[in-house]
């Protein structure tokens, strides 16, 4: 059951590709990945397509197998099977020429003590022979009272900002943020988010790790979720919450004896009430129906309210779904 | 060669605004030269003439203290500032970014060399000016085994940081070695005096070799070209092993 969803999910893009007039290659792909340290499966037959311009989301709980795949992207780890192509390079064989291609936002990586945040600017911008205009980057990334910092004197939200500028610093076509909102407090965060969406805008295509649903819901266009090494659904957000948590709670309160009526709707599953109030559950399209059926009946639902399920629903089933299976 | 460049003065500028490995690598071969160089001077001794190969206890020390100081360089502070960086990511960063291994190591031998030749210049001027030193009897042949021995301990302390998992763990080692090697290799208190035992395993120093590779044309025994091939050779297969070791994290 579940590799046959994979299947479909991974699907989806070459059908769009066939059925759209731009037949573009996917900036990433990935076929059958597998990655062990020892006995220790990390990445177990992972695969996906990533299209150019999207913001692609790998999202899973600490441990899954993530970041060994986005490392396996880069060239930075040998994968044990499968193929891994991006922008057309293979990035065991063409690490060098890819990883200038590429821009990379490392969890547990540094930069040295007391490197200045200009030192760090211009050292990267020098990889790949391009001059770059300081001032404007520093204004960009919110770092231009840092420009003399040490690296070591930056608060944590100020070490990402510098990651992902000096990700960016050489105008990459991909772009992997790996975890770069863990451990910053939430305004921080939301900043980030900002900037993702800023990076989308040149262009740039955008691989975003996470563990944070909410990040991963508001940010990608499409996600991968990934437990255990495997990847056990891939679609846009919206699409993972009908598919795998379809149901919808909406509750009001009202006078009325009889609700009959709305048990009989087809996209009801259940009604229940105690005393005035008044909980239905459901599938899509079941809010406009309800509310529909009451106004039609002249009853004015007083304090409704809908309970959509989130993609923390869907990361709790999907993660809940794996014991019984294995 | 812009990223090379760029690179190399960013060491270099880090390693000025270390004051730890600044003080090791400079201050103490010079505190050294100070405090010995008060002890015995640079008078030959006519009694004992084979204790400093005839020659005045600072003429015979000076290439030595050139040895100590090249070797602290390689036994302690690359190795140290390799293996931080792997252990802070620094290295991880830098290879995701498509800065190569070859640009990394390179430019932090560079800069090990250039060090070396300024603590030797250090050690140098003030033994001329404090202490009488003499100018080498071949300017030429110092200058290569000199040469030789940055070479040698810019390998080994490539290799050093390239398989020590971190920087305690760099400076713990590198921190032994260096002692060991300056009491065995005559670089405090001479070869002459140590039993058979304590030289025999001198020999196994590479610091020794430099030493005399050094010393004997500074004093005028020519270039000893015996222990300059050894000294060749624990460069190519430092070197060698180094390149094999090497891991970005």
């Amino acid at each position: 059951m579940r590799t046959g969803r994979s299947a479909r999910c991974i699907g989806t893009p070459s059908v769009l590709r066939s059925r759209g007039r731009v037949v573009s290659e996917p900036v990433i792909a990935v076929e059958h990945l597998h990655k062990r340290y020892g006995d220790t499966v990390a990445v177990d037959d992972v695969s996906f397509e990533v299209e150019r311009g999207e913001i692609f989301g790998l999202l899973g709980p600490n441990g899954a197998g993530k970041t060994t795949t986005v490392e396996c992207l880069q060239g930075l780890r040998r994968p044990d099977g499968g193929t891994v192509r991006v922008l057309g390079l293979e990035p065991q064989a063409e690490g060098d020429a890819l990883r200038r291609r590429i821009g990379s936002q490392l969890q547990d990586s540094g930069l040295p003590a007391r490197m200045r945040v200009w030192e760090a600017l211009d050292l990267f911008a020098s990889v790949v022979g391009g001059e770059v205009e300081l001032d404007r980057l520093l204004e960009q990334w919110g770092l231009a009272d840092k420009r003399s910092a040490p690296f070591a004197s930056l608060s944590g939200g100020q070490q990402q900002r510098l990651f992902v500028a000096l990700a960016l610093v050489h105008d990459p076509e991909v772009v992997f943020l790996d975890e770069m909102t863990t451990g910053l407090d939430p305004a921080a965060r939301r900043v980030a988010w900002d900037l993702i969406r800023a990076i989308r805008e040149r262009g740039t295509t955008v691989v975003l790790v996470t563990h944070f649903m909410d990040e991963a819901e508001r940010l990608c266009d499409r996600v991968g979720v990934v437990v255990r090494g495997r990847l056990v659904a891939l679609d846009t957000p919206p699409r993972l919450v009908t598919r795998h948590v379809p149901e919808i709670r909406v509750t009001f309160s009202a006078d009325v004896p009889d609700l009959s009526f709305l048990s009989e709707l087809a996209c009801v599953r259940t009604v229940g009430r105690w005393g005035r109030r008044v909980e239905v559950e459901g599938v899509d399209p079941v809010v406009a129906l309800v509310a529909n059926a009451l106004v039609q009946r002249g009853i004015t639902p007083e304090g409704l309210r809908v309970d959509q399920p989130t993609l923390e629903d869907v990361f709790l089933r999907l993660t809940g779904e794996i014991p019984e299976e294995a | 060669m812009g990223t090379f460049r760029r690179m190399a003065w960013l060491e270099v500028k880090l390693l000025v605004r270390e004051p730890i490995t600044l003080i090791f690598t400079f201050a103490f071969p010079l505190l050294v030269l100070a405090v010995l160089g008060q002890v015995f001077g640079n008078t030959p001794d006519p009694e004992q003439p084979e204790v400093f190969r005839g020659v005045g206890p600072m003429d015979y020390y000076l290439p030595g203290y050139i040895g100590l100081s090249i070797a602290a360089i390689g036994l302690i502070a690359l190795p140290v500032h390799l293996a931080s960086y792997r252990e802070r990511g620094v290295l991880k960063r830098y290879r995701a970014s498509g800065l190569s291994a070859g640009l990394v190591v390179g430019s932090q031998a560079a800069v090990g060399a250039l060090a070396a030749i300024v603590g030797a210049a250090l050690l140098t001027i003030v033994g001329f000016l404090g202490y009488d030193v003499h100018i080498p009897e071949s300017v030429g042949g110092v200058l290569l085994g000199f040469a030789a021995s940055v070479v040698c301990f810019g390998a080994i302390g490539v290799l050093l940081g390239a398989v020590l998992p971190s920087a305690r763990a760099a400076q713990g080692l590198g921190l032994m070695l260096f002692f060991a090697m300056m009491f065995l290799s005559g670089t405090d208190g001479p070869r002459e005096i140590l039993g058979d035992v304590m030289r025999g395993i001198g020999e196994a120093f590479p610091l020794t070799h430099s030493f005399i590779v050094m010393q004997d044309p500074w004093i005028g025994f020519g270039m000893n070209l015996g222990r300059l091939a050894i000294v060749l050779v624990v460069a190519v297969l430092a070197g060698l092993a180094a390149v094999r070791a090497f891991r970005w994290e």
